[in-house]
């Protein structure tokens, strides 16, 4: 998946996570991770972000997330929406 | 007998509720992803809802979602993605005729097939909305061998018929009757509509005094704040336990001697009183209460 355009999804409110998807300024994946639990999650948190990346088949891409506490799954589902919109994309696969 | 005397909505683009949601303990938690969704996050809600069900242990509590209507541009991708999480039910929005129904359940069944899942897995309900959904309440409740209920929805259908809601509820008398009696000929659940005035306990317990009545099974409840009075209403008096208890003795000690009718409390016993009696056995136990065998096996 190409990502076109910056694509937005999440909050800021408490158990969420704000994610922006956007072009990239070179190659490969640049993750920013802003967290109140960084020391005790970072390493998670990166590990589902390139995880959902990867699965979504995006290499090249600038990946920013502010943190407020978000479960895994949470991680995930804002990162899929926030690519969806960055790739102009609006049908998903769901069959897992 | 399942209980579903509260059905919690959940907006499913609160990431803080969706988490949480189960820990209330309400009979059924019902994520949005209709109403309560704005149009620019339809997306991201059902990404969210999606893998919070299929993540998430929600300690065997019913889930239900409510999917956008297929005259939507939403409709169908919530039915693909939801089949594929799993929810134990997909409320279907404003249904006005059997059709809404069927259309719907040819979607997920398709989407079960393809998915690999047993054809079946997922049931449905179906909210009425409209006065011409009231008038077709029953042939909706009976358009779909998955249905398990129906809902009603009362805040469209007063504006459909040019009224306002009141506290006496007087506009919504017919509804509701028909409603109840369409899902109880059909043998599926009846959910009352939510009320909307978090800070009026007392209109609430009213309303739902009124639902229980003429025969609802619960009501769909938009704050965990509205459970305990909803579960409250729907809970058996001690009295009227004690009483199907020496029902249910007598049922037990008539079948021992072989005989047909008696009486309990100086009242003859049929078959519609003893119906009532187990189902008060029932919603107490639920309720917690502990009722041996024994107790009401004579």
């Amino acid at each position: 998946m190409k990502i076109v355009k910056t694509g937005i999804a999440g909050s800021l409110e408490s158990s969420d996570v704000l994610v922006t998807l956007a072009p990239p300024e070179g190659e490969g994946i640049q993750i920013d991770l802003e967290s109140a639990v960084i020391k005790q999650f970072g390493r998670q948190i990166r590990r589902v972000a390139k995880e959902t990346l990867a699965e979504l088949e995006i290499t090249d891409a600038l990946l920013s997330l502010q943190d407020k506490g978000a479960l895994d799954s949470t991680i995930r589902a804002r990162i899929e929406a926030a690519a969806y919109r960055a790739a102009g994309i609006s049908s998903f696969r769901w069959r897992r | 007998m399942k209980l579903r005397r509260t059905m919690l909505y959940v907006p499913g683009n609160n990431a803080a509720m969706v988490k949480d949601a189960h820990i209330y303990r309400s009979d059924a938690i019902m994520f949005d992803l209709e109403d309560a969704i704005a149009v620019e996050e339809k997306d991201s809600a059902r990404f969210l809802v999606y893998h919070a069900l299929r993540n998430l242990n929600y300690e065997g509590m019913e889930t239900v979602v409510r999917i956008n209507g297929l005259d939507t541009p939403y409709g169908r991708d919530d039915i693909a993605a939801m089949v594929n999480a799993k929810p134990n039910l997909i409320r279907i929005p404003k249904a006005d005729r059997a059709q809404d129904v069927q259309d719907v359940e040819a979607l997920v069944a398709e989407e079960e097939r393809a998915a690999g899942l047993e054809e079946g897995t997922i049931g449905l309900m179906a909210a009425i909305e409209s006065p011409l959904g009231v008038l077709n309440s029953y042939e909706i409740a009976t358009s779909s061998k998955r249905l398990i209920g129906i809902a009603f929805g009362a805040e469209d259908f007063v504006t459909n018929m040019k009224t306002t809601r009141s506290k006496a509820g007087i506009e919504l008398l017919f509804a509701r009757s028909h409603i109840v009696a369409s899902a109880r000929a059909a043998g599926i659940y009846a959910l009352d509509t939510i009320f909307s005035d978090l800070d009026d306990e007392d209109g609430l317990v009213h309303e739902v005094e009124v639902a229980k009545q003429l025969g609802f099974d619960g009501k769909s409840i938009i704050s965990p704040r509205q459970i305990a009075p909803v579960h409250r209403v729907f809970q058996p008096t001690d009295a009227e336990i004690e009483a199907a208890k020496r029902v249910m003795r007598a049922v037990a000690e008539a079948r021992r001697i072989n005989s047909g009718v008696f009486t309990v409390d100086g009242k003859m016993i049929d078959k519609p009183i003893i119906e009532r009696a187990e189902r008060v056995i029932e919603l107490a136990r639920a309720a917690g209460y502990r009722i041996t065998a024994e107790e009401i096996d004579g």
